[in-house]
């Protein structure tokens, strides 16, 4: 259940109004101090020795090892190329269903309105197990479609087609989520002109709809990217978790770490290290984002509230 | 009067007919939906509707499942919160002071949403382990963390640390330091203020926040596993009891916890929805 | 190209925003939809571009039926009240949007673009993005994209709304003489009347979503249809009274009214605008009212009385020329006597009768 798009506006605010010299909100120093200090200590505990700790443990007999670590083992390459694979598939479905999605929410009065943004809510409140068990419960050998499938030799679950599935199902609110807020906000009234000029409706969606949208849109993406190559329950529970065929890469970090020896250890933690890299990296554009789509927000407001 | 501008707004009434693309979005969003989320969804209540009541209770409700909802739930309260009284000094601390490598700490507390739980479940299990980086200061004073529930308390805690500090930061933001200095002209102390005029304002974000929280608690699977023993009775929560049964092939049995989890999410998300709505409708109002 | 509109009507909900609404708009001519909102006004000009659809009744440019026609192939400019400028696009990229969704070849659009820049006045600003204009240059931006594209006519909501007083009424007299130029019949919607006399031929006041009164500014402002549009054109002295035997009794005063010789007794409403009424020192005949000075305020080319008459609770806004005040010399206190030199009596389903 992630909130952050929600708050998206609000969150860029921060960085402009925040210190307000107001003296009925002045705390004394020691409160103050006090208070940054735990901040920080709880911010060290909870995330930054935990970040730092994976880097030591991946770097631990040097850089020469953790790189055999990471390139040596055949499985942990079709890992992270599976991984690859399946992070894109997802996204890209997402994004399409989120533009499409948020397009009729924001666009459009229809019955049912709110019940499908509910709707698309459901899968932040349904345990990744509990997703895989769905698609287990649907494409297995005694699912509903199991015998089906069988019968026209398809392989869905313990292959990718169902990898792709539970992944998207994860991620799916991230996309629309994050574009219904930011269409709300920048109105239709620019789209309403454009056709009042003669553009036609794929001329509209490209010339002014993504132009428009395109921060938001990157930032939904890197969120649900985030999330999409991270999965654990729900692909441990449909992959059938086949070395070097079904692991993507946080269940190959898994499978490496109930190993047992402190070599596969070592080769565990080398590979978190490249997710813990990746969601750095994530975080980094993330703010970025932040900035840009809380510029473009104001600005909207600017240009239609006008002096 | 009012009524007459709201109606000829454009954006409201009047896109229907002008804007392109009504039917194909909603068709595509919808199919979408029925494709990956409610064929699925009625997949899972299909099953469990092949059960009779009594097989039902003998699934769900037997005294392995009952401790493993008790650990699953118990873990997911003290962790939310945890979370929710960490996140209010996050937020405040991050919204009203100024410090060195603010913005540094404020994008530091969003790592949990990016970082695969997987891997949060990897370093936990070996910082609080006897030689690990806290295990080596805790364990000699008998703290023994690692592989207990207090494991999963504590990386539940960072999987969840995000929701409550971006729920309340942004009200406390908003928050007009008028209402501060009318308080403090009518004569009440720094604390006073806080405790009867800030956090009154801010209980429902931070009830979200919990709510948010202890939801993506009760689900989570990828970090928990790694850092509990799994032990049946003590330290085995509800997801990690459904993946157990599925690999016996005992599709009912997980279906049946499976219902009881989901049902238990589908409370909070309505919980969260009501608030969400209702702190609308009072910060609409109060426009 | 003339605009027609036949017997419209649209209902949002339960609300009616059209009533059976005719209208027509001369070729070349510039007309403004005045009235207040929830009238229907933007909703009729909405309709006549084709972004809105009518539950009944047609709309025709000359001789041709377009009621069905998407506003695309209707080739009408319009102006939206808040621009809706293409944000991420330059001055230039804005105005030349119509074209380039027609594909016309770039050298044409460029030369347009630099035409109509000329024609607004913005020729340096070609390169600049709407966030680094002025409320004013936005608007004839807008203007500019509206008419790039060749529209057959012209319609603007409320194409002053968002601006401050001044560049207000510079655009105003821009606009009339911009019309005059291009002769595009043009229509568009104002909520303040002073904008919309000085800039249009013709005048139509709405009121929910029916049309009180059609006409020329000189005609709607000398002879406004009914009780609304003397209201709503603004500042205006209302007198509660009766009429019988010809003859209207509103307080003190009494004016003849030939248009009802009955003898049963009916209630009616006169209106006299604040400069019809004159101030006397002395009473004569039955047609002045005793009433005392409140307040004087001489600003500008008339002074601008307020009185009050203690025997009827009434108060009243009086303008007098700056000489006629000089001579009366009035000041706060002052127990003087006020008569109508022309008086607008509305009774329900009778004419408007003035004198």
């Amino acid at each position: 259940m992630h909130s952050v798009p929600k708050h998206l506006p609000n969150a860029a605010a921060a960085s402009t109004g925040t210190l307000r010299g107001r003296a009925a909100q002045q705390d004394p120093w020691w409160i103050r101090w006090g208070l940054i200090s735990c901040s920080i200590a709880v911010l060290l505990v909870l995330v930054i020795l935990p970040v730092a700790n994976v880097f030591y443990h991946a770097f631990s007999h040097g850089p020469v090892v953790y790189w055999q670590n990471l390139t040596a083992d055949a499985e942990t390459w079709n890992a992270i190329r599976l991984t690859l694979l399946v992070a894109p598939v997802s996204v890209a479905l997402n994004v399409i269903f989120g533009v499409a999605a948020a397009w009729a929410i924001t666009r459009f009065r229809f019955p049912g309105r709110t019940l499908l943004t509910t709707i698309i809510d459901l899968p932040f409140a349904i345990s990744p197990v509990v997703a895989g068990l769905m698609f287990v419960l649907l494409f297995g050998a005694k699912g509903y479609f199991g015998p089906w499938l069988q019968a026209n030799h398809l392989q869905v679950l313990n292959a990718f087609p169902a990898i792709v599935m539970v992944t998207t199902f994860v991620t799916l609110p991230f996309v629309a989520r994050e574009l219904i807020p930011v269409m709300e906000a920048i109105g239709a009234d620019e789209e309403i002109a454009a056709i009042s000029l003669g553009a036609n409706g794929w001329q509209m969606f490209w010339r002014i709809t993504v132009p428009n949208i395109k921060w938001g849109l990157l930032y939904g993406v890197i969120l649900c990217n985030a999330r999409a190559m991270g999965e654990f329950g729900a692909v441990y529970v449909v992959s059938g978790r086949i070395i070097g065929k079904t692991e993507t890469m946080p269940i190959r970090v898994g499978t490496l770490f109930e190993g047992g020896t402190s070599a596969t250890y070592a080769s565990s933690f080398a590979l978190a290290s490249v997710l813990t890299m990746l969601a750095l990296v994530t975080l980094f554009i993330k703010i970025a984002l932040e900035r840009k789509t809380a510029a473009d927000l104001k600005e909207a407001a600017s240009i239609q509230q006008t002096e | 009067m009012l009524r007459g501008i709201c109606l000829e707004s454009p954006s409201v009434m009047s896109t229907q007919r002008i804007l392109p693309g009504f039917r194909l979005s909603l068709s595509f969003a919808i199919s979408y939906l029925c494709l990956l989320v409610l064929i699925p969804l009625v997949a899972l209540f299909g099953k469990a509707s092949t059960l009779t009541a009594q097989q039902f209770l003998a699934a769900a409700w037997t005294e392995r499942t009952r401790a493993a909802y008790f650990v699953t739930f118990s873990s997911s309260a003290i962790a939310a919160i945890a979370d929710t009284v960490l996140g209010l000094l996050l937020a405040w601390v991050l919204v009203r002071y100024d410090f060195p490598f603010k913005r540094l700490f404020d994008s530091l507390v969003d790592l949990p949403f990016a970082l695969p739980t997987a891997v949060a479940g990897l370093v936990y299990s070996s910082l609080y382990v006897p030689k690990g980086w806290m295990g080596q200061f805790l364990v000699p004073w008998g703290i023994k963390l690692a592989y207990s529930q207090s494991a999963i308390v504590l990386v539940l805690t960072f999987i969840g640390l995000p929701f409550v500090v971006r729920t309340v930061q942004p009200v406390l933001e908003s928050m007009d330091a008028d209402i501060e200095e009318a308080a403090a002209c009518l004569g009440a102390s720094r604390w006073q203020t806080f405790r009867r005029v800030l956090l009154p304002a801010l209980y429902p974000a931070l009830i979200t926040g919990f709510a948010l929280t202890f939801a993506r608690a009760i689900g989570e699977y990828g970090s928990v596993v790694f850092v509990s023993s799994n032990t049946p009775m003590k330290t085995e929560i509800a997801p990690v009891l459904i993946v157990q049964k599925l690999e016996e092939f005992q599709y009912a049995e997980a279906t049946a916890i499976a219902i009881v989890l989901l049902l238990a999410s589908f409370m909070m998300l309505i919980v969260i929805n009501t608030l969400e709505r209702r702190t609308e409708a009072a910060n609409s109002s109060a426009n | 190209m003339s605009i027609v509109v036949k017997n419209l009507s649209k209902q949002f909900g339960s609300f009616k925003a059209l009533d059976d609404v005719s209208l027509e708009a001369q070729s070349g001519s510039l007309l403004a939809l005045l009235g207040p909102s929830g009238s229907g006004k933007t909703t009729l000009l909405r309709i006549i571009a084709g972004l809105e659809s009518a539950d009944r009744g047609s709309v025709l440019y000359e001789a041709e039926d377009v009621t069905h026609q998407s506003p695309k192939d209707r080739q009408v400019g319009f102006v939206f009240q808040h621009y809706a400028l293409f944000r991420h696009m330059s001055v230039f990229e804005n105005v030349a949007f119509g074209m380039r969704v027609r594909n016309r070849p770039g050298a044409e659009i460029k030369q347009r673009v630099q035409e109509l820049l000329h024609l607004v006045r913005l020729e340096g600003l070609a390169q600049r993005y709407p966030s680094q204009l002025s409320g004013g240059q936005r608007q004839r931006v807008a203007l500019a994209r509206a008419l790039a594209v060749q529209p057959r006519i012209l319609l603007l909501d409320e194409p002053f709304g968002a601006l401050d007083a001044k560049v207000r009424q510079e655009l105003r007299q821009w606009l009339r003489q911009l019309h005059d130029e291009i002769h595009l019949t043009t229509i568009f919607v104002t909520h303040d009347q002073e904008e919309a006399f000085e800039v249009a031929d013709r005048v139509v006041v709405m009121r929910g979503g029916h049309i009180e009164q059609s006409g020329s500014p000189q005609e709607v402002f000398d002879h406004p249809a009914t009780p609304f549009v003397m209201d709503f054109l603004g500042n205006v002295n209302v007198f509660h009274g009766r009429v019988e035997n010809g003859m209207a009794m509103l307080g003190a005063l009494n004016i003849a009214y030939p248009e009802y010789p009955h003898a049963e007794s009916r209630d009616a409403t006169a209106y006299v605008r604040p400069h019809e009424l004159d101030i006397e020192r002395f009473p004569f005949g039955t047609s002045s009212l005793e009433v005392r000075v409140t307040q004087v305020n001489p600003a500008g080319s008339v002074a601008k009385i307020r009185v009050f008459s203690e025997q009827f609770g009434l108060a009243l806004n009086v303008d007098l020329n700056l000489e006629r005040y000089i001579e009366l010399q009035l000041k706060p206190g002052d127990q003087v006597y006020v008569s109508a030199r022309r008086v607008r009596v509305f009774m329900p389903n009778a004419p408007e009768y003035s004198i």
